[in-house]
C-alpha cells in the first residue's frame, strides 16, 4: 500500500511550475507598459475597425465639448486601460493560487464532514484526502502573499485615496466600508482563517496516523477526530463565508451578495470531491488503493453530480433575484459579465451544469473511471472559469483574455499543487488500518 | 397439476435470506418471488432480476414536465396576457427566460415524481381496495418468505431449504388459493 512520488511525476511537476513560472514572468514584462504605448495600443484598434470605448467617447464628445474637457476624458480613458492592463498578471495569478487553494479546502472541508458524520463508506479514501489538504497551507501562504503585492491591482478599495475626502479618487461606499475593508483587516483575518484550518489540517491528520498505530480497543484518537472535526465545521462554514466575502467579493467594493458564501462553498466542494475522485482513479490505476471499489467512486459520482446540481441552483439563485429586482448597483455586476464575458460567462455555466448533469445522470456511468475522468476535467475546467468570472471583470473589465499569464499561472499553481499532493500521498500508507470503520469501508458495495 | 404447487420457505432473517437466495439460485431452482416486510439491499440482483427501467421513465416524464411548463408560461405570460412586472415587458419567452426557471424545475420535479408513482403502481398491479396479494401476513411484520415452484423435487428442495436456515417450510398447492 505504499505510494512514493515517482520521479516521472515529480520532474513533470517541477517542469509545470518552470513554465508556469516563465509565462508569468512574460505577463509581467508584456504588461510593463507606458502611458504612450497604451494610447498607441488603442488607436491601433480603433484603426482595425474594432469600435473601440475611446473611439465611441471621442466621437460623442469632439462635436461639442472644447479641446480641455476632450484631453481629460481621452487621458483618463487610458489611463484606465493602462491600469487594467497593469492588473491583468497580477489577476491571473490571484485566480489560478484560488483555484487550486480552493481544490484543497473543499476536501478539507469534505473531510471534517466524514469525521463528523462518521461515515463508514469513506475512510479508505481518507489518505487521498489527507495528501489533497496538505496544500492548504502553502497554497493558502502564498495566495496571501500574492494578494499582499497585487494590492490594488486586484483589490480596487486598496487605491490611494480612495477613502481620503476630498481626493480624486474618494469613493463614499468604499470611504463608508473601510471599517472593514482596509488591508491590517485583510491580513489578520485571513491568517486567523488559515491559521484555523491548518490547525485542523494538521491534528486531523496526526490523530487519523496515530490512529493506525493505536491499540485495536484504544478509539481515543478518532474519538479526538470526531470531536475536532465538529468544532471545525462550525469555525470552517462562518470563516469560509467571511473569507468568500473578503477574498473574492470585494474585488467589486460596491456589489454585494447574501448567499455568495454558499455560492463559494459549493464551488469548492465539487472541485474538491473531483480531484479526489480524479487522484483515487489514478492511483488504482498504479495498482494501489486495492479496497477502492467501483462504488466508492460511484459514491463520489454521485457528490460530483449532486454538488455539481446545487453550485447551479445557487448561481441561479443569486442571477435571478439580480436580474429580476433590477437595482443598479445590483445588476451592474450581471450587466459587466454579460456583455464583456458572455462566452466565459454562459459557458461555464454550461460546463459546471449541463455536462455533469447528462454525463453522470446514468447510474451506470458514475462508476466508468474514465467517464469520471473526463467529467472531472471538464468540471475544474469550469470551475476555474467560474473564478475567473469573479476576479476578472473588476480588475480587467473587457481587456481580458485566456493567454500566457493565465495559463502560465495555471500551470505554476498546478504544477505545485501536484509535487505537494503526491509527495504527501508517499509519506505514509495508503490505507488509514486503526479507523475503527474501515472494514465496514472495504467491504462497501451498493 | 403438479406444476402448481410451490413451497414456501419462512426465515426470520434477511442475512440468511440473502445467503438462502444464493444457494437456491446456484441449485439452479426457480424463485417465484419473495416478500419481505422491508426492502433488502441487493436481493434484486442475487435473484437475478432485470435491473428497472423506472429510471428511464423517471427522465422521460421530467421531460414532458419541462415541456408543459414551458408552454404552458408561454401560452399565460407572454402570448395571452402580457403584463409589465419589474420593468420586463419585453413580450418575448426567451428574455423572460429566468422568471419561469423555479417553474419549469417544479414541474419536471412533479411530472417526474408522481408519474413514476404512478407507473409504479400500475407495473406492480396494484390499486385502491386490491386484495393484498402477500401469501402470509407475517412478511409485513418480521418475517421473510421465499417462494419456489416445485417440479417432482419436493424432497430435494425440503432438504435444500432446511440446510438454508428456514424456520417454517410449507407446500402449498396454488390452485386452491389461486386469485
Amino acid at each position: 500500500m505504499e505510494y512514493k512520488i515517482s520521479n516521472r511525476l515529480r520532474i513533470g511537476a517541477i517542469i509545470l511550475m518552470v513554465l508556469g513560472a516563465l509565462g508569468v514572468g512574460y505577463g509581467f514584462i508584456d504588461s510593463h507598459k507606458s502611458f504612450e504605448d497604451v494610447e498607441t495600443m488603442l488607436s491601433e484598434e480603433s484603426h482595425h475597425g474594432e469600435v473601440s470605448e475611446v473611439a465611441s467617447v471621442e466621437e460623442a464628445h469632439g462635436a461639442s465639448n472644447v479641446e480641455g474637457d476632450h484631453a481629460d476624458e481621452h487621458k483618463e480613458h487610458v489611463e484606465h486601460v493602462l491600469h487594467q492592463v497593469h492588473n491583468r498578471p497580477w489577476a491571473a495569478l490571484y485566480v489560478a493560487g484560488f483555484f487550486f487553494f480552493m481544490i484543497a479546502l473543499g476536501v478539507l472541508a469534505f473531510y471534517a464532514i466524514q469525521h463528523a458524520s462518521q461515515a463508514g463508506w469513506s475512510p479508505v479514501l481518507f489518505r487521498v484526502m489527507e495528501g489533497i489538504t496538505s496544500y492548504v497551507l502553502p497554497g493558502g501562504i502564498l495566495l496571501l502573499v500574492v494578494a499582499f503585492f497585487a494590492d490594488s491591482h486586484v483589490f480596487i478599495w486598496l487605491t490611494d485615496g480612495m477613502t481620503t475626502e476630498g481626493s480624486h479618487n474618494y469613493d463614499a461606499l468604499v470611504a463608508n466600508k473601510s471599517g472593514w475593508l482596509n488591508k491590517t483587516g485583510f491580513f489578520i483575518r485571513a491568517i486567523i482563517f488559515l491559521a484555523g484550518w491548518s490547525a485542523y489540517q494538521y491534528f486531523s491528520r496526526k490523530y487519523s496516523l496515530a490512529q493506525d498505530n493505536a491499540d485495536i480497543n484504544d478509539n481515543s484518537n478518532f474519538k479526538k477526530n470526531f470531536r475536532i472535526s465538529a468544532g471545525f465545521l462550525v469555525f470552517f462554514i462562518y470563516t469560509e463565508s467571511v473569507m468568500s466575502w473578503d477574498w473574492i467579493m470585494s474585488v467589486d467594493p460596491h456589489w454585494f451578495s447574501t448567499l455568495f458564501g454558499w455560492y463559494v462553498l459549493s464551488g469548492m466542494l465539487v472541485c474538491g470531491v473531483t480531484v479526489i475522485a480524479m487522484i483515487s482513479i489514478y492511483l488504482k490505476s498504479k495498482g494501489l488503493l486495492e479496497y477502492v471499489n467501483d462504488s466508492h467512486i460511484h459514491d463520489l459520482g454521485k457528490f460530483m453530480f449532486g454538488f455539481s446540481i446545487f453550485w447551479t441552483y445557487l448561481w441561479f439563485s443569486q442571477f435571478m433575484l439580480i436580474w429580476y429586482s433590477n437595482i443598479p448597483e445590483e445588476v451592474t455586476y450581471f450587466i459587466t459579465r454579460i456583455e464583456d464575458y458572455n462566452l466565459p460567462f454562459f459557458g461555464m455555466v454550461a460546463l459546471n451544469f449541463i455536462f455533469p448533469l447528462l454525463l453522470l445522470m446514468n447510474s451506470d456511468f458514475k462508476r466508468v473511471n474514465w467517464f469520471v475522468i473526463m467529467t472531472g476535467i471538464v468540471i475544474l475546467g469550469g470551475h476555474y472559469l467560474d473564478i475567473f468570472n469573479m476576479i476578472m471583470p473588476a480588475t480587467v473589465g473587457d481587456r481580458w483574455f485566456i493567454g500566457i499569464p493565465e495559463i502560465g499561472s495555471i500551470l505554476f499553481f498546478g504544477g505545485l499543487f501536484l509535487l505537494i499532493v503526491f509527495t504527501a500521498l508517499g509519506k505514509y500508507p495508503l490505507l488509514a488500518k486503526g479507523n475503527p470503520f474501515v472494514k465496514e469501508s472495504e467491504h462497501f458495495h451498493y | 397439476m403438479e406444476a402448481s404447487k410451490v413451497i414456501h420457505a419462512i426465515y426470520t432473517d434477511d442475512d440468511v435470506l440473502m445467503s438462502a437466495v444464493k444457494k437456491v439460485k446456484a441449485e439452479r431452482h426457480h424463485i417465484e418471488e419473495i416478500y419481505t416486510p422491508f426492502p433488502v439491499h441487493g436481493l434484486d440482483k442475487a435473484m437475478g432480476l432485470a435491473p428497472t427501467r423506472l429510471a428511464i421513465t423517471a427522465f422521460l416524464y421530467g421531460c414532458v414536465g419541462l415541456a408543459v411548463a414551458t408552454v404552458m408560461m408561454n401560452f399565460i405570460m407572454i402570448e395571452d396576457w402580457p403584463q409589465d412586472i419589474g420593468g420586463k415587458p419585453s413580450f418575448s419567452y426567451i428574455e423572460n427566460m429566468p422568471a419561469f426557471v423555479p417553474i419549469m424545475f417544479e414541474l419536471t420535479v412533479f411530472f417526474a415524481a408522481h408519474l413514476m408513482v404512478i407507473t409504479f403502481y400500475l407495473r406492480s398491479r396494484m390499486w385502491p381496495f386490491k386484495d393484498a396479494e402477500n401469501p402470509d401476513p407475517r412478511t409485513t411484520d418480521d418475517h421473510f418468505l421465499m417462494e419456489i415452484s416445485v417440479n417432482n423435487n419436493e424432497e430435494s428442495l425440503t432438504n435444500l431449504l432446511k440446510d438454508t436456515g428456514a424456520v417454517e417450510i410449507n407446500i402449498i398447492d396454488k390452485d386452491e388459493d389461486a386469485h
